[in-house]
């Protein structure tokens, strides 16, 4: 049952949708429809076509509330819908068009960012409002008020429920991927919290970026987000020591690493990277890939990653690409380099408050034995995080340089 | 089909007003909005300068304070209107993308139907 939630309940809400025009309504529908399934299957056996099961009864149940409530008063306005009735039974042919619609309209830039995220999180992957809620780490009371306003702007300014027109749909596919990417940084490093990786939340990327490739198959930014994904995800189980502390890049055991999703993330840069020019995620998947396939940390090939950020930066010109670009140039020409180019940026305002630059910036120093400038470094990183496996990871490297001075001192 | 109010929002403060050139060129490209989405025009009209403006607010005990200037100061002021009809926001986002606002941009809100 849980499979067929994840697996089907944008399909079946999506397609509920169509026949209630309005989200919520759809919604109860479709929670329904699961109820019955969870009774109806356990004594009859699972459906071959769970899906359709469900998308049937879902559909019916929302014909029999629309003639119940024809007479009542609606207090907000219908969706505005292209089609407006389909096949009742069956995945029909544009099944697919309609979670696209779903997901255009969850991720329209007349939402602001966070209300996006949150209407796609339990719209398109069903999670409850409590589970989004404890997503954005907010009372689940405080995340209910931001759907119903959220829905509400979707009624009364007619946000259409409709993909794009070919002309709208290149920067409209975009605004999908920023949400689906931001689902995924926000479970890789969680900003806050105990734990470094949210694997509710990396999981449920996964899931988005899989499914807008089923969707939009020959896109190549959707290909090089579900690589990036694959990629970065791969090292999840390495990322983090037994104890929940943080492990470098450098100091991660790469048998660990899943190579089948790396294969897959391989695949999918290689594709994506035909397309000119290449895609801010397509670059940062291929950057990810040759992470995935050096060997060793020592035997990463440094030049072509400050080559890729070269090409990143001029994509996607951010403070965070060009951090990451100097860190590289660290890498791959020695940690004097590495500062020089740090240095560079220090007027930059963001990174002035970005832990990563200054934890940067200490590991240079110390790779260069100028241990007191390490520490003021480390000790000024560890005031700009609020995550605690962040800041555990940071206070070790505080108290293993001082042990470390300690030893040199009394030789 | 529903309507919406598209609101104009400029720079009164720009310097580039003050070319007899910048205007003539926002005019002309006013007409050649009005040509191009007729169909959906329900109404507009071009403001004066907030400086021509009259507010009047309220009280809690229902007197009313009559004050010269706009009811919000802000840098980007109300200059003018659109009243348009389309069948659904990302409609009237694209009318009101042709829209001349050089110095600003534009609001988009839907008409609360009566």
């Amino acid at each position: 049952m849980a499979e067929a939630h994840r697996n089907e309940w944008a399909y079946v809400l999506a397609a509920t949708v169509r026949v209630t025009r309005d989200i919520d309504a759809a919604e109860e529908c479709v929670q329904d429809a699961f109820a019955r399934a969870l009774t109806d299957w356990t004594a009859n056996g699972i459906p071959i076509k769970p899906g359709a099961w469900l998308t049937t009864v879902a559909r019916r149940l929302a014909l029999d509330q629309q003639r119940r409530h024809a007479t009542h008063a609606r207090l907000l306005p219908l969706l505005v819908a292209d089609v407006d009735d389909g096949p009742v039974d069956a995945r029909s042919d544009d099944a697919g068009d309609d979670r696209l619609r779903l997901i255009f309209t969850c991720c329209h830039p007349a939402l602001d960012l966070e209300s996006q995220i949150a209407l796609t999180l339990h719209f398109v992957c069903g999670l409850t409002t409590a589970e989004v809620a404890k997503a954005f780490l907010i009372k689940e009371s405080a995340m209910a008020a931001r759907l119903t306003r959220a829905k509400k702007k979707i009624a009364v300014s007619h946000i259409p429920y409709h993909v794009p027109s070919a002309d709208e749909l290149p920067d409209r596919i975009e605004a999908v991927l920023d949400v689906v990417h931001l689902v995924f940084t926000t479970g890789h490093t969680a900003p806050s919290g105990s734990s470094l990786v949210r694997d509710d939340l990396t999981s449920r990327a996964l899931q988005l970026a899989r499914m807008l490739r089923e969707l939009l198959t020959s896109d190549p930014g959707v290909a090089g987000l579900l690589a990036l994904i694959l990629l970065s995800d791969a090292r999840r189980t390495s990322r983090t020591s037994e104890t929940g502390a943080l492990v470098l890049l450098e100091d991660q055991d790469r048998s660990k690493w899943d190579h089948e999703s790396i294969l897959e993330g391989i695949g999918l840069v290689r594709e994506s990277l035909t397309h000119r020019p290449p895609t801010r995620f397509s670059l940062m998947a291929a950057i990810a890939a040759v992470h995935a396939e050096a060997p060793s940390f020592s035997e990463t090939d440094w030049g072509e990653i400050v080559s890729i950020y070269d090409l990143l930066l001029l994509t996607w010109p951010s403070p965070v690409v060009a951090l990451n670009r100097a860190v590289a140039i660290g890498f791959a020409e020695g940690p004097l380099a590495g500062l020089s180019a740090l240095d560079e940026l220090s007027s930059d305002p963001f990174l002035a408050h970005y832990t990563y630059y200054e934890s940067a910036r200490a590991d240079f120093f110390y790779r260069l034995g100028h241990c007191e400038r390490a520490v003021a470094s480390y000790e000024l990183a560890l005031l700009l995080t609020d995550n605690a496996v962040e800041r555990s990871f940071l206070q070790q490297r505080l108290d293993d340089i001082s042990s470390e001075s300690a030893v040199k001192g009394a030789s | 089909m529903s309507e919406y109010l598209i609101l104009i929002y400029q720079d009164e403060s720009d310097p580039s007003w003050s070319d007899p050139a910048t205007g003539e060129k926002v005019m002309k490209g006013h007409m050649a909005f009005g040509e191009k989405h007729g169909a959906s025009l329900r109404g507009g009209n071009a403001l004066h300068y907030t400086n021509s403006a009259t507010s009047l607010r309220h009280d809690k005990s229902g007197k009313v304070t009559v004050t010269d200037g706009a009811f919000v100061e802000t840098k980007e002021a109300l200059g003018g209107y659109y009243l348009i009809e389309a069948p659904d926001l990302d409609a009237a986002l694209a009318i009101a993308k042709d829209v001349p606002a050089p110095t600003g941009g534009v609001e988009v809100r839907p008409i609360m139907p009566t």
